[in-house]
């Protein structure tokens, strides 16, 4: 099966025949029988987890199950911001290895997931919001990531559409800066994770819900699911705001609750911002889109709920900040927006890692955050799967926290910034 | 926005009630003679059901007390709606 390499000539010679002859990126076999690693769950997590299980591992007899398309899920509904500048050493690590991994992944994949490193801005708007930041930026440092301080008229400069008034409801007293942050093409994660995957010989398979989980005595056997029954000995869950209802086939019970969380963008502008802004204190986050939407993403909706749809009053919050922030925004109309739904875990940290089931494992807790972890998430959990045991970066990250109490309480940094 | 029918109130928009999460967990009677195992699950492990969930909200900016709905997370109806 020769696969057709991406690369400028690739793209002139299918110029001159009209596109017509580009070879499918990946296939859509049929199930077989038994896999030796089955995949639930084929958002970003789920293809990248079964492409490092290919190319580091050497496990191919692999699938991956979708209920739906690849990148359905929040792979393809979020606002894509990328950074790894948490404020705990567990945490950052685990973020920071896979900032370095989306560094050289559209070279890796043989595929555009347009890595753009414009640099995202965390804002302060009050003497403790400062105080939290230059914690945070020391922390940073001496994990060896990246990170400033800068002033208001620092920001300014690289923002001139930002208003830094002191006369603002939350004046802007300064903010954090992480250069190497940026945003990437969603669906071009996720696509490019499934051509790479397939290439190695991973059978992607949408339309293909997991219904239920065989076990024998303790140890997983094999799934039930719309497209029959389908046996392996190692299965890993990734699917997002799912987890609860997966783990309950299994007869387990997780720390997670699933909410909406919702963003919109706006009618296409010319280009405005060349970064991504967030800000914790005024609760909102947004940046340009190459194709020059604004996008906004806004916080979870207080609610449990699987609607991938949340409330009006919620989205209206976040265009508040956002019009609190950028004034001139006020006149921009918005084009479009959704939900997806988002499994929030106590610390705001993933679960990475063994359950008490044998040969099952479960990939979750992202919550609002888990895009920017995609290629080191799947990278982590693939060396679990195959060595049946973590990595030292996802160790940490263990269901058992919750019963030793060795939480990583990441709420500062991710349980509002995305 | 949900319309959210308190016991007291009747019915009012969502922004004037808090969220209390999942209903009818109770706090052990005596939390020493737990496992840690019991102990995590009773602090942290949640049914999140995609479906009928039993559930806590307070009337905030109202009555401002407690009470217990329950709700499809699906179609976020309440099971008491009659709309
Ligand atoms: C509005 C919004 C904004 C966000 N913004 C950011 C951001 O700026 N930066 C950031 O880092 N993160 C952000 N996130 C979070 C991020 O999107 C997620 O953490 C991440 O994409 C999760 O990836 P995943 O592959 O685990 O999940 P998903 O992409 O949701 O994939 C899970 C898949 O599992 C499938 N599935 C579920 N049940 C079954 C079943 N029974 N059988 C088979 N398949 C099943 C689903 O169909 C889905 O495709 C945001 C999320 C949302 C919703
Ligand atoms: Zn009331």
């Amino acid at each position: 099966m020769g696969r057709q390499r991406y690369s400028i000539f690739s793209l002139l010679r299918n110029a001159v025949s009209h596109n017509e002859n580009w070879q499918q990126a990946w296939r859509s076999p049929v199930p077989r029988k038994r896999y030796d690693v089955l995949i639930v769950g084929g958002g970003g997590h789920g293809l990248a987890t079964a492409y490092y299980l290919a190319k580091e591992h050497g496990i191919t007899n692999v699938a991956v199950l979708e209920k739906g398309w690849i990148g359905g899920g929040n792979t393809g509904r979020n606002t894509t911001i990328v950074r790894s500048n948490y404020l705990w050493t567990e945490a950052a690590l685990l973020y920071e290895k896979s900032l370095k991994l989306w560094e050289g992944l559209s070279r890796d994949l043989n595929y555009n997931v347009m890595f753009s490193q414009r640099g995202v801005y965390n804002l302060g708007h009050s003497l403790q919001d400062m105080r939290d930041i230059e914690r945070r930026v020391g922390a940073n440092r001496l994990d060896g990531i990246d990170a400033e301080v800068i002033t208001p008229e620092q920001i300014k400069a690289a923002i001139p559409m930002i208003n830094i008034s002191r006369r603002a409801r939350y004046p802007i007293l300064g903010g954090s800066l992480q250069r190497r942050g940026g945003i990437a093409r969603h669906d071009a994660v996720a696509w490019g994770f499934a051509r790479a995957a397939d290439a190695l010989g991973v059978d992607i398979i949408q339309q293909c819900e997991v219904t239920g989980i065989c076990r024998d005595g303790g140890r997983v056997t094999g799934v039930e699911t719309t497209r029959g029954r389908i046996e392996a000995d190692r299965i890993g869950v990734v699917v997002a705001g799912h987890a609860s209802v997966l783990a309950g086939m299994a007869g387990l019970r997780l720390p997670l609750e699933s909410h909406p969380l919702q963003a919109y963008v706006s009618e296409p502008l010319k280009p405005v911002l060349d970064t991504v802004v967030m800000s914790n204190a005024v609760h909102g986050y947004i940046s340009q889109s190459d194709k020059g939407e604004l996008v906004v993403g806004a916080g979870i909706d207080a609610y449990n709920g699987y609607g991938q749809r949340g409330s009006f009053h919620t989205i209206e919050h976040a265009m508040q900040a956002i019009i609190e922030l950028f004034p001139a925004f006020s006149r921009v109309r918005m084009l479009r927006q959704w939900g997806g739904i988002v499994d929030v875990s106590p610390d705001a940290c993933p679960i990475i890692g063994r359950t008490p089931v044998q040969g099952l494992y479960f990939n979750c807790g992202w919550g609002t955050g888990g895009f920017k972890a995609t290629p080191g998430s799947g990278w982590a959990f693939a060396h679990t799967i195959a060595r049946d045991e973590p990595h030292e970066l996802n160790a940490p990250f263990s269901l058992e926290r919750f019963t030793t109490g060795a939480l990583i309480d990441e709420h500062g940094a991710a349980a509002v910034a995305h | 926005m949900l319309l959210i029918n308190c016991p007291w109130c009747g019915p009012r928009d969502e922004s004037e009630f808090g969220y209390g999460g999942e209903a009818d967990i109770t706090r052990p009677a005596d939390p020493d003679a737990l496992t840690d195992e019991e102990w995590a699950d009773y602090l942290f492990m949640r049914k999140n059901p995609r479906g009928l969930h039993r559930e806590q909200w307070v009337h905030e900016h109202g009555c401002r007390r407690w009470f217990v709905l329950e709700r499809d997370t699906v179609t976020y109806r309440f099971s008491d709606d009659t709309t």
